[in-house]
C-alpha cells in the first residue's frame, strides 16, 4: 500500500501531512520550526526520507535544514545533532547557511549590479532560498535558487553551497529587475531524459536553460508578451511565475506567466500561448498531471493587482489537451466568499495510479484532489499563509 | 562569565534553554562576545552578523546596562557590569506586529 507525504511550507513553520493510498484520512504533523517562514521544503527522489529545507527569517537570515529520517527530526546540514560544532581544526561550522556569489573572473564573469524597481543599477544581495530541487539520482546533490536571483549547487548533503555563476554571468544578468516578490529564483527543473539539462525561472528577467549541467546558460524567452515592459518581447525583463514539466516529455514545458498561459514544445526555444478559454489568464502556479503529460492544472487568479479568485470562486482549471481548452474544477472548492491566493509553488501531483492534485492558499488551506481534480477536500483549513506544497509518494 | 540574552527564535534554533553564559576573552566588546557566541552556538553564524560581511542584521539591535549599544563600535569596550556578568548583553530582534 502506497503513502502519500505532504510538504507543506507557511510564513510561521512547516507542516508534514501524511495518509495512506486513499487520501481520506490525514495525520498532520508540525508546526516545524515554528515562527519562522518556510519557503519551502522537497524530499530527494532517490531517498525520500532526505529532506532538504529553506528555513528564513527578515531578522535572522537564511537557515538550510536537513531531515535524514522523513521529517521526524532535523538538523543543520553543516552541524549534525549530537556532533561536535567545531570540526577537527577549531573551525566552526554552519556553513550550509552561507550564500557567497562566485566574483571570480573565471567563472563569475562577475556582475555588480542587476537593475532595481526603477532602472538603476543595485548590487546584488543575498536574501533567502527560495526553492531546492534535489538531484534525481544523488541524495546530497541539490540545487538552490536564491534572491536575489542566482543558482546555487550543493554536493555534500547541503553543507557547503557554491553558485553556478555562468547563469548570471552569461550576460543579461545587468538587465535583471525584481519583480513585486522579490528578484528571485523560483524553478528549478532538472531534466531526466538528459541530465546535463537544467531550466530555471527568474522573476522579472524569465526562463533560461543549461545544456551543459550549468556552465553556461541562454535565455529560452522567444515568444513571451509582456505589456508592461518597454520591449514587450525583449529577450529578457518577463515575470515568469512558474514553469513545470512532465518527466515523459521533457521538451514540453508549461508556464504560467505574470499574465498569460504558455506552452513550449522545443525544450523552451519557442513558446506559444495557450490560455485558451480560461477567464483569466493570471495566475502563479502551473503543474502536470502525473501519468498524463497533456493535462495540465492552473488556478486563475483575477489580476495583477487582485491577488484573488474571481468572483470569490476558487476554481482550479484543467486542460486534458495541453492547453487552450480548460474545465474549471469547482467540486469541494468553496464557491462563494473566498479572497485567498496560491503561491507560485503552492502545486504539486502524487504519482498513485489515480494522481492526487494538491495545492494551498495564502488563507492557510491546503486542498487535496485523491481524483485528477475532480473532487477536492481540504486537508487543514486554518495553517498559517502557505508558501509551498510538495508531495512525496511513498511506496 | 558574560550573560547573553538571545531572541526566542534564536534560542529555539540552537536548543537554548534559558540565557547564555560565555567565557570571553581579552577585552568584552560586542565583537568579542559574538564571536564566542558563534564558536560555541555554530548554527548561529549569519544569524546575527552576516555570513559574507560580517554586518549585524539591519533588524537587530544591541543593549548593554539600559543602553542603545547598536551603534557603537563593535571593537568599543562594553560596560563593566556586562564584563563582570552582573549584568547581560542583550541581542534583540525589531518588534513586528501591528
Amino acid at each position: 500500500m502506497s503513502n502519500v507525504r505532504v510538504l507543506v511550507g507557511t510564513r510561521k513553520g512547516a507542516f508534514i501531512l501524511t495518509s495512506d493510498g486513499k487520501r481520506e484520512k490525514w495525520d498532520v504533523s508540525g508546526p516545524h520550526f515554528a515562527g519562522w517562514e518556510m519557503y519551502h521544503i522537497k524530499g530527494s527522489p532517490v531517498d525520500p526520507n532526505r529532506i532538504y529545507a529553506s528555513q528564513t527569517s527578515g531578522w535572522f537570515g537564511q537557515i538550510i535544514q536537513r531531515s535524514d529520517d522523513g521529517g521526524k527530526t532535523w538538523f543543520q546540514p553543516g552541524t549534525p545533532a549530537g556532533e561536535p560544532t567545531t570540526s577537527p581544526d577549531g573551525m566552526p561550522k554552519g556553513e550550509s547557511n552561507k550564500f557567497v556569489y562566485d566574483t571570480s573572473a573565471e567563472t563569475g564573469k562577475p556582475l555588480t549590479t542587476h537593475q532595481f524597481y526603477d532602472g538603476t543599477p543595485k548590487p546584488w544581495e543575498f536574501k533567502r532560498v527560495w526553492h531546492l530541487e534535489p538531484s534525481l539520482d544523488e541524495p546530497d546533490v541539490v540545487y538552490a535558487g536564491i534572491e536575489d536571483a542566482a543558482l546555487f549547487r550543493s554536493t555534500n548533503g547541503g553543507q557547503t553551497w557554491s553558485e553556478l555563476s555562468g547563469l548570471r554571468g552569461h550576460g543579461t544578468g545587468a538587465q535583471w529587475q525584481p519583480g513585486a516578490g522579490g528578484m528571485c529564483l523560483h524553478t528549478i527543473i532538472l531534466d531526466p531524459k538528459n541530465r546535463e539539462r537544467i531550466y530555471i525561472a527568474i522573476s522579472a528577467a524569465g526562463a533560461f536553460r543549461t545544456d551543459d549541467g550549468g556552465a553556461t546558460w541562454k535565455p529560452i524567452n522567444q515568444g513571451l508578451r509582456s505589456q508592461y515592459i518597454p520591449d514587450p518581447t525583449a529577450e529578457v525583463g518577463h515575470c515568469v511565475h512558474h514553469v513545470a514539466m512532465h518527466p515523459a516529455k521533457s521538451d514540453v514545458l508549461f508556464m504560467q506567466k505574470h499574465w498569460d498561459v504558455m506552452r513550449s514544445d522545443d525544450a523552451g526555444d519557442s513558446w506559444h500561448e495557450i490560455s485558451g478559454n480560461l477567464p483569466t489568464d493570471f495566475g502563479f502556479v502551473i503543474d502536470v498531471h502525473a501519468h498524463e503529460p497533456e493535462t495540465i492544472y492552473v488556478v486563475p487568479i483575477k489580476s495583477d493587482s487582485e491577488h484573488y479568485p474571481l468572483d470569490g470562486q476558487l476554481r482550479v482549471y484543467r486542460s486534458r489537451t495541453g492547453g487552450n481548452e480548460w474545465e474549471a474544477l469547482t467540486k469541494g472548492l468553496p464557491q462563494e466568499n473566498c479572497y485567498v491566493n496560491v503561491l507560485r509553488d503552492a502545486m504539486a501531483v502524487d504519482s498513485l495510479d489515480s494522481c492526487g492534485v494538491y495545492f494551498g492558499t495564502t488563507g492557510g488551506q491546503v486542498y487535496a484532489s485523491p481524483d485528477a481534480g475532480d473532487t477536492w477536500a481540504p486537508i487543514v483549513r486554518d495553517l498559517p499563509p502557505v508558501l509551498s506544497v510538495e508531495v512525496q509518494t511513498l511506496t | 562569565m558574560i550573560q547573553v540574552v538571545l531572541p526566542a527564535h534564536l534560542r529555539s534554533l540552537a536548543g537554548i534553554k534559558g540565557d547564555v553564559e560565555l567565557e570571553v576573552d581579552g577585552p568584552v566588546t560586542r565583537h568579542s562576545i559574538l564571536d564566542a557566541l558563534e564558536a560555541r552556538y555554530p548554527m548561529l553564524r549569519g544569524t546575527i552578523r552576516d555570513h559574507v560581511e560580517g554586518q549585524r542584521r539591519p533588524m537587530l539591535r544591541f543593549f548593554a546596562c539600559g543602553e542603545d549599544v547598536t551603534h557603537e563600535s563593535s571593537d568599543a569596550p562594553l560596560p563593566e557590569a556586562v564584563a563582570a556578568g552582573t549584568e547581560p548583553f542583550f541581542i534583540i530582534g525589531a518588534i513586528a506586529g501591528g
